[in-house]
């Protein structure tokens, strides 16, 4: 008896019901709506249209919830294929073109890390910045040329086990590592002490700046390896790919329950966040809705998550 | 002494979800009356000043105010009607003059609209005149005044209002005992010119220094209204807590062991401008009160010794071993604990769970390698829960929803599972009701008792007293006197203070 009140108490702590819930009347009104969207194939497509975005949602979540922000996501998924793609086509082997280009991604990460904790400038300016000079930096390597991969890597972008492709498989394992990382460790709860209250935080122990340079060092790995997805999905590395991928990848983070000002937060929300950007998205494609209207539904969807979060936040501070 | 009624409330009750915070509260307030409200934490009297200032609604009662029945559904209503709330909080525009803040809104302007500089400061100084505030110049801006001027500021703007009653919350939150002394002739000031004031205060000295009545909230229900004259701290309290106290706290002095050595010792700290070549040493079971008026230098002390503000100069020694501290972290380490002073600010983290704010600073110990171990964690928070007796239904409650002196109980349960050899306690027992109060002091004598060595810092002279064996007292940045507890009283106290 007492068990099942504590589960019942629990399972009214779980925050993510409610996203859950919104996830799953937009599937059954666009089932409704179009017989395709419940076949396998289909549901497979959706699956890799929002892994990528859910990828680069986990970290874009730790950083949220430390209280910062990353506006370079998308910007640098694009430098990274870019990066992988250049070392394949000069014979470098699969394993030494992933290992390298994760390397690349921890290195721009740190970056942006030293440079909020230890020059101390915003986070928004940072990654601002950060997201120009890598998108620029594609261009300048491929001179604005898509490069051809003609390499093993692309069976992370490409390849299937069984049914399943592979980016979905790593989305899966990202997000289980991503849920591990924020619920069962010592510096996942850091970071939701240093977004809660980044003061007491230090008076209590917590090596506030190195855990901060943990969460963009953690973003930029996901970028390198969403970059090597991206690009191993066409066998080519554009210089322009996730452009605007930031906008959805912060959509997702906070439709998930997290919070701007930080603290606040949990991976399988924000995935599920992720999972209704896709949806929405192949929804639209699948209801044939302007692509112009699918913009303006993803602004208005955002800011439609922030307000019931502030508004949620005033209520309960009255 | 029979004046005519201010304010009159009847059967007043607001709930907010899950709480009824006012029930059928009735509360009359004379004319040039300084009345005073208390009550634990949770009492209503907050959500009582914010009916009478119009922030709530009430949902059932009435009011009557000035012999008219009134009903704000806005603060600017009732500021009309002549009830000035004084929040906690100030709420003054900080780079703009005193005067501008205290006509903000109706600035005196000319006939093409230009401000009138020379008559607003002509009138303002009239009005400082009038209740006798000294020392702020009208011109002046706002940050270069003290926390006790900007009060006073406050106070000038609300008569400027023709207020008819003052409300009151915490004036003396965050004043030295000599600013209190200020603040409270100012009130006595407007009571001679039939200004009603309600004042709200957890301090039983000021409100008997003070006040005409006392009217005593508990649990959101009116307790009684007695003449201050005829009445004693002890009734009062008793009637808030409802029940009575046997005594007032004592302490259990344990022996500290002759021959025994310091455990921290503190050799010509120097740390910016506000900490000048200070020595002093703690005891194993000795609690040492550093106290003086605010400003002196204490916090940055002992921010320095937790390694917060780097020191410029100076040494200190653990158990007779010099340490170098360079980060909070260091002494996490070394087994020294810190309670910083503002709760909200520096203390708890408000989302998270009871639970999670007990194991912060100790997590370290319930991991291994980088997993946390839940169950570990949740059997010590649970046990510090009980031993401090934190009131709370659950571990997994986010603290925010926990009163005051709860959440004080928390963090201090969050050092105590650091275990350590020196705790550093800082104003400890700000804006926590008596009973928590009460408790706080229990467990410090206990943890002195078990031979933790104690440096607290408070600006109250009466828990100085009672808590400390030893008192330093420190005035701009050094150490003025020390001061063994038999030979010192508040006025000794105050003289090396100010002197």
């Amino acid at each position: 008896m007492q068990a099942l009140v504590r589960l019942a108490r629990q399972a009214g702590r779980q925050k993510e019901i409610p996203i859950l819930a919104a996830l799953l009347i937009l599937c059954v009104v666009i089932a409704w709506m179009s017989p395709f969207f419940l076949t396998w194939q289909n549901i497979f497509n959706v699956f890799r249209q929002f892994s990528v975005i859910a990828i680069l949602a986990v970290g874009e979540g730790l950083i949220i919830i430390t209280g910062g922000i990353d506006l370079s996501v998308g910007a640098l998924l694009g430098l990274m294929g870019v990066l992988g793609a250049t070392l394949a086509s000069l014979g470098w082997p699969a394993p030494a073109v992933f290992v390298a280009t994760m390397a690349f991604g921890c290195a721009a990460g740190t970056l942006s890390g030293l440079l909020i904790t230890k020059v101390r400038i915003n986070p928004f300016i940072v990654t601002l910045g950060m997201m120009s000079v890598a998108r620029g930096t594609s261009l300048l390597i491929t001179g604005g040329m898509p490069i051809s991969i003609d390499n093993g890597i692309t069976y992370l972008g490409g390849g299937h086990i069984g049914n399943v492709p592979v980016s979905v498989i790593i989305m899966f394992i990202v997000a289980i590592c991503g849920y591990v990382f924020t619920t069962r460790t010592l510096p996942g709860r850091n970071i939701y002490a240093i977004g809660n209250n980044e003061r007491a935080a230090k008076l209590s122990g917590i090596p506030t700046d190195r855990m901060k340079i943990m969460v963009y060092v953690i973003m930029g790995a996901l970028c390198a390896l969403s970059g090597m997805i991206v690009s191993g999905t066409l066998d080519t590395a554009e210089p322009a790919a996730g452009t605007g991928y930031e906008l959805d990848v912060i959509a997702a983070v906070v439709i998930g329950g997290a919070s701007l000002s930080g603290g606040k937060g949990s991976i399988p929300g924000i995935v599920m966040g992720a999972a209704i950007m896709g949806v929405l998205r192949n929804g639209f494609v699948l209801l044939q809705v302007s692509a112009y209207w699918q913009v303006v539904t993803i602004g208005l969807v955002i800011i439609g998550a922030v307000a019931i979060d502030s508004i949620k936040n005033r209520s309960a501070n009255a | 002494m029979n004046r005519p009624i201010l304010l009159h409330t009847d059967r007043i009750s607001k709930t907010f979800p899950g709480v009824k915070a006012l029930d059928g509260l009735n509360l009359q307030v004379r004319k040039g009356e300084v009345h005073a409200i208390v009550g634990e934490n949770g009492a209503g009297k907050s959500t009582l000043m914010n009916i009478l200032s119009g922030v709530y609604a009430p949902d059932e009662g009435r009011m009557t105010f000035d012999g008219k029945e009134v009903f704000f559904k806005h603060p600017r209503q009732a500021q009309e009607a002549g009830i000035v709330m004084i929040h906690q909080e100030l709420s003054l525009a900080t780079n703009v003059s005193v005067m501008e803040n205290v006509y903000i809104g109706r600035l005196k302007t000319g006939k093409l609209g230009f401000v009138r500089y020379r008559e607003m400061e002509k009138a303002c100084k009239e009005l400082f005149d009038r209740i006798g505030i000294e020392g702020i110049r009208p011109d002046q801006t706002i940050e270069e005044l003290s926390i006790s001027q900007m009060q006073m500021v406050e106070i000038a703007k609300a008569l400027s209002l023709e207020a008819k009653l003052l409300i009151m919350d915490e004036p003396t939150a965050s004043l030295t005992h000599r600013e209190t002394e200020i603040l409270l002739g100012i009130i006595r000031e407007l009571r001679e010119q039939g200004v009603s004031v309600l004042y709200i205060s957890h301090r039983m000295d000021e409100v008997f220094a003070i006040s005409d009545q006392i009217t005593v909230l508990r649990d959101g229900k009116y307790i009684d209204t007695l003449r201050t004259a005829e009445t004693s701290p002890n009734e009062v309290i008793s009637l808030m807590v409802g029940r009575e106290i046997s005594k007032s706290f004592k302490r259990q002095y344990g022996a500290v062991p002759s021959g025994a050595k310091p455990i921290l010792r503190v050799e010509g700290l120097c740390a910016g401008e506000k900490v000048r070549n200070v020595d002093l040493e703690v005891y194993p079971g000795e609690i040492v009160a550093l106290t003086g008026l605010v400003g002196a230098g204490r916090t940055e002390l002992v921010q320095s010794i937790f390694g917060i503000d780097p020191r410029t100069a100076g040494r200190i020694r653990l158990d007779g071993r010099e340490v170098r501290i360079r980060s909070p972290r260091d002494a996490i380490g070394l087994g020294i604990a810190l309670l910083p002073e503002g709760r909200k600010i520096q203390g708890i983290f408000a989302d998270m769970s009871v639970r999670e704010n007990i194991s912060m600073a100790g997590l370290r110990s319930f991991a291994r390698g980088l997993m946390l171990m839940r169950k570990k964690e949740a059997r010590a928070a649970e046990e510090y829960v009980s031993r401090l007796a934190i009131r709370t239904t659950d571990l997994e409650k986010e603290i925010k929803f926990l009163s005051g002196g709860n959440q004080q109980k928390a963090i201090l349960a969050r050092w105590l599972l650091t275990k350590p050899r020196l705790l550093i306690l800082d104003e400890p027992t700000h804006g926590v009701d008596v009973g928590a109060k009460a408790e706080i002091y229990e467990i410090i004598d206990r943890l002195a008792q078990e031979g933790v060595g104690i440096l607290l810092i408070s600006s109250e002279l009466p828990e100085v007293l009672t808590l400390a064996d030893r008192i330093l007292v420190m005035r701009s940045g050094e150490v003025a006197a020390e001061l063994p507890v038999g030979e010192a009283d508040q006025e000794r106290i105050m003289k090396f203070a100010t002197a």
